[in-house]
């Protein structure tokens, strides 16, 4: 009544009082959307959005387990760890803008002494492989670089150190090819389904005893929780974690020692050499030539180093020529000749060849080595002077016999033409040439003739198209000692933990047993003793003053490149062996000139005696 | 008439022996109390580690917002809201100029320009917009009452409405700018405007949503900027969507869910790790959600549904059309921003970009609410004085 009429108060009209309810029913409408929503998210999905949000701050960081350390036989260190510092670049906190990253590779590159275009490009390699986690710089830095870098950290956003651990060899060249290397396993091997456990950026041997006794060296890694923000920064203290757990140590049946006068027997020159323990097919040494340090795969390599490696000229030094290189055999072979001559019924021990210095097979004359004749022979004898005319009729007539397959039937049960199985990566099978190899090759037309009783003839020597590789004749040889039980050769001893107590004994095994009638093995040894100790026995100069009483046989075989391939395969002791030692030096001249004495220095160092003075050659011509 | 004129003066009596504040509305301060103490203890847990060396530096500065709000909010309550009608050309001025002079003066903050930089503060005018639109816009309605249901009042109320709804968009501030049609229309609606025009009103919005976020883009026009048509339509899935607006969102449903219902106090690793962003502004409720759980989140709720239900009564008590409308426009702000950020934080809303009233961090948007709730207790006052004059007499 004081008011202004026109200013009234509006009375509640029905439709003011219905739109006013209709805001309400929104009001209430929205609400209740609201609770029912939050009541989902709060009550009944509380424990997997929390989980979510665990998820969301905890980062697992791997700590990097060390591999289980290699030693021989004896406890020596083959293989160990090193703690290195490796280079890396944090993705979450590189530079945005690629000129800011090109600046920082360009400071990186100074320090490090790196191509900034390289540290680009592997680092945008690791990236693009593994989004999200560091890439690694450089491996292995030294501690003022990295103090430098710490120092400077300004300058360097997103670089960081980490630490690793790498292989080393304290024994350097000696069983080189033995221990393979490791990388980080490839998307392959884990879609293989064989490493089970492994993650994407863990290292696995890639390569030799590391390869093949890696699910044991390899170690647990351990992993490191901590606590990050939203833009990946530490904060607060780490959170429980998983302490890594280093792997196994294996205890290999080399030794050291043995290994070592091995690669020194070789002085440099190419060619491989095998030392086993005839009972149990325990490998003491097994080696190649030219060696190179294993250091240098512990951290990347360059292809420059990486193809000097592998280059014909230097020898082809990651060559594993005790496995891999196949070799005609020569005279070596003339005991499985032997075995199998005598087995086929061909002849008995005591029939006697007069050898002339050469024979006549179809239209082709064989000549011995040196033209020599060596007049009436009986097995022991044609052995022990490595008559080839003997051999060579023995070849003719295998040819002739059955299905011409004898010499080879025997060449293949005694371990050659395939495979020994040692618990290596990589090995050769080699071949043992019959008829039907041949003429297969020329059906494909990948030779210019068909077999001949020639190519038997040969082969009865070790010549021609045979191709062996040190270790086969090792098998070969000590299947010959132990009455038939061809081994498969084995460097894995024995799983220990890190102080060295056993965990799992690695079991040796047989591949198959041969019969071989005692007699006639006791035969082809006598000839064999006979070649390492009797007047005009070929190798018997060598072994002058040997302590030990050793069996061995010469070879020499013509290769195709036109050098002459010494071979040495040994014996000893003669009336109980127990170790086998082959040898092989290309180019290296005679058999007693070069591998004889080669396996002269070996067998001192496996029987511990004659390891000083000087270690007479040989001249027997064969 | 006799009895009538006895009881008011009565009441008259009594009404001036009595404290003059009880003229405002107890209850909405209460509300607004609540919120206020809850939006500094949220603010405080949350930003403790968000300036290094100095834990209550947003804490201090909400504080001090909100007791200027406080006091700015009483003072306009006393203020006769009346008066504002005959000053409506020149507040659509100062609405109009205010966001013009952004575009000159404004300083570009997260790629938009949104604020003026004066001495101690720096104000989003956009922000103070809104009240001056409601108060424009009730003011024009008022004139106009005799013709609320014509086409032409329809048409000129949105008119004075998207004019400046448009300019605050381009600024971009998309969600303000929402906030001013939502204004618009339940103004109209409350004024009485027929639900015919409704209708085309919304058939005239799809149209238009349909050309800015369909044809426009196919035409190569770009009306949103690409950041808001994502905003827009990541909400739909934003699991699929990681882009950042999606990565808020699904951050923000995870801070929430993993509260609980009671809440995980200093455990709350989603707001003081930064998994959850603007934690003390825009999603400040998901902090809520996550330190306090349900709970917490059950409790601001209803003090925001105390808020609004006083709002609509404070919109039914009005002593005249004017106030009424400034009522409904307080609503429809509160209303809009609180459904808008709570859903948007829990993800059954679309990021667009507005505080949440009271709670969010943040002088502008802490002021103008204070002086929105002025204007609607001194509606309530006036209200409340006119009833007592008349010896009406209203329950509170």
């Amino acid at each position: 009544m004081y008011l202004d009429s026109r200013d009234q108060r509006p009375s509640l009209t029905p439709q003011l009082a219905m739109r006013v309810a209709i805001l309400g029913g929104i009001a209430l409408l929205f609400f209740a959307l609201i609770f029912f929503r939050l009541w989902f998210l709060q009550v009944l999905s509380g424990d997997t959005y929390r989980a979510e949000a665990n998820d969301n701050r905890v980062r697992s960081i791997k700590v990097e387990a060390p591999r289980g350390e290699i030693v021989d036989r004896n406890g020596q260190v083959l293989v160990e760890n090193r703690a290195g510092i490796a280079v890396q670049v944090s993705p979450k906190r590189l530079p945005a803008s690629r000129a800011e990253r090109r600046q920082l590779y360009r400071r990186l590159g100074r320090v490090l002494e790196m191509k900034p275009r390289r540290i680009e490009r592997k680092v945008e390699r690791q990236l693009v492989e593994i989004p999200y986690s560091a890439a690694t710089v450089k491996q292995d830095i030294e501690p003022d670089v990295l103090a430098y870098l710490l120092e400077h950290s300004d300058d360097f956003p997103g670089v960081e150190a980490a630490r690793v651990y790498l292989r080393e060899y304290p024994a350097g060249q000696s069983g080189a090819h033995l221990y393979g290397y490791t990388r980080e396993v490839t998307q392959e091997q884990l879609d293989s389904g064989d490493y089970a456990d492994v993650a994407l950026g863990d290292l696995v041997g890639q390569d030799g005893i590391e390869r093949q006794y890696d699910r044991f060296l390899r170690g647990k890694n351990g992993a490191e929780r901590v606590q990050v923000d939203a833009l990946g920064r530490l904060r607060g203290e780490p959170l429980d974690g998983r302490q890594p757990e280093q792997g196994r140590q294996l205890r290999l049946s080399l030794d050291l020692d043995v290994e070592q006068s091995g690669q020194a027997s070789l002085a440099g020159r190419r060619g491989g050499f095998v030392a086993m323990d005839v009972r149990n097919g325990e490998v003491l040494a097994l080696g190649s030539g030219p060696s190179f340090d294993p250091n240098v795969f512990s951290t990347p390599i360059s292809t420059s180093q990486f193809n000097a490696l592998q280059s014909e000229d230097n020898g082809k030094p990651l060559f594993d020529r005790a496995i891999q290189g196949g070799y005609p055999t020569g005279s070596t072979f003339k005991s499985i000749t032997a075995v199998a001559a005598l087995e086929g019924g061909l002849i008995t021990a005591n029939d006697v060849v007069v050898d002339g210095g050469s024979v006549q097979v179809g239209d082709q004359i064989f000549h011995n080595a040196g033209d020599a004749a060596h007049g009436p022979v009986a097995l022991r004898q044609a052995l022990s002077v490595s008559s080839d005319v003997y051999f060579y009729l023995l070849g003719q007539k295998a040819d002739g016999t059955g299905d011409g397959n004898l010499i080879q039937r025997w060449a293949r049960r005694l371990g050659l033409g395939e495979p020994t199985g040692i618990d290596l990566p990589g090995e050769q099978a080699g071949i043992v040439p019959n008829r039907a190899w041949r003429n297969n090759l020329l059906k494909q037309k990948l030779t210019d003739r068909p077999w001949s009783v020639g190519d038997n003839v040969n082969l009865a020597v070790g010549q021609g198209d045979l191709l062996a590789s040190p270790l086969q004749m090792g098998v070969a040889y000590a299947a010959l000692a132990n009455g038939g039980k061809v081994l498969r050769p084995r460097l894995g001893l024995r799983i220990e933990d890190s102080s060295g107590r056993p965990l799992q004994e690695l079991a040796g095994s047989v591949a198959r047993r041969v019969h071989i009638q005692p007699e006639y093995r006791q035969a082809i040894l006598e000839g064999l003793r006979s070649a390492a100790n009797d007047p005009g026995g070929t190798s018997t100069p060598v072994f002058e003053g040997f302590p030990i009483e050793v069996a061995g046989k010469t070879g020499t075989a013509e290769t195709t490149s036109g050098i002459d391939q010494s071979w040495y395969v040994a014996l000893a002791p003669y009336d109980n062996p127990r170790y086998v030692v082959a040898v092989t030096i290309e180019g290296g001249g005679f058999g007693a000139e070069a591998a004889a004495p080669a396996a002269r220095q070996i067998l001192g160092s496996l029987f511990d005696v004659d390891q000083d003075g000087a270690i007479p050659t040989g001249t027997a011509q064969d | 008439m006799q009895a009538n004129s006895l009881g008011a003066t009565v009441r008259d009596f009594r009404d001036r022996s009595g404290p003059r504040h009880i003229r405002i509305d107890p209850l909405l301060l209460l509300a607004v109390l609540g919120l206020a103490v809850c939006s500094l203890y949220t603010i405080a847990t949350a930003t403790q580690d968000d300036v290094a060396g100095s834990p209550h530096y947003y804490l201090y500065r909400q504080a001090v917002y909100v007791g200027i709000g406080l006091v700015l909010m009483l003072l306009i309550s006393r203020l006769d809201y009346t008066r504002l009608r005959e000053a409506k050309a020149g507040l659509y001025a100062a609405l109009i100029a205010s966001i013009v002079l952004v575009f000159a003066l404004g300083t570009v903050s997260k790629g938009a320009k949104r604020a003026i930089e004066l001495p101690f503060f720096e104000i989003q005018t956009s922000e103070l917009g809104k009240v001056l639109l409601i108060l424009a816009l009730s003011a024009v309605l008022v004139d106009r009452v005799r013709m609320i249901g014509s086409r032409e009042t329809t048409s000129r109320a949105m008119l004075l409405v998207l004019i400046p709804a448009l300019l605050v968009i381009a600024q971009p501030d998309l969600g303000t700018g929402l906030v001013y049609i939502s204004i618009g229309l339940v103004t109209l609606f409350v004024a009485g405007t027929k639900l015919s025009h409704f209708a085309v009103l919304g058939a005239l919005a799809a149209a238009a949503v349909a050309i800015v976020l369909v044809a426009a883009p196919a035409a190569g026009v770009e009306v949103l900027k690409p950041y808001q048509t994502a905003r827009l339509t990541s909400f739909v899935n934003p699991s699929d969507n990681l882009n950042r607006e999606g990565y808020q969102q699904q951050q923000s449903q995870v801070a929430i869910g993993a509260g609980g219902k009671t809440g995980r106090g200093d455990q709350a690793t989603q707001t003081k790790l930064n998994f959850l962003p603007e934690h003390h502004t825009d999603f400040v409720f998901a902090v809520v959600g996550e330190e306090f759980g349900f709970a917490g989140a059950a409790i601001v709720l209803s003090l925001f549904a105390l808020l609004i239900w006083r709002a609509l009564r404070i919109l039914t008590m009005s002593k005249d059309l004017f106030g009424t409308l400034i009522a409904a426009g307080v609503l429809a702000m509160l209303m809009h921003q609180i459904f808008i950020n709570v859903g948007m934080t829990i993800g059954i809303m679309p990021i667009t970009g507005v505080t949440l009233p009271l709670m969010s961090y943040g002088g502008s948007s802490v002021l103008v609410t204070f002086i929105a709730l002025g204007l609607l207790q001194s509606v309530h006052a006036q209200a409340r004085e006119t009833a007592f004059a008349k010896g009406g007499g209203l329950a509170i």
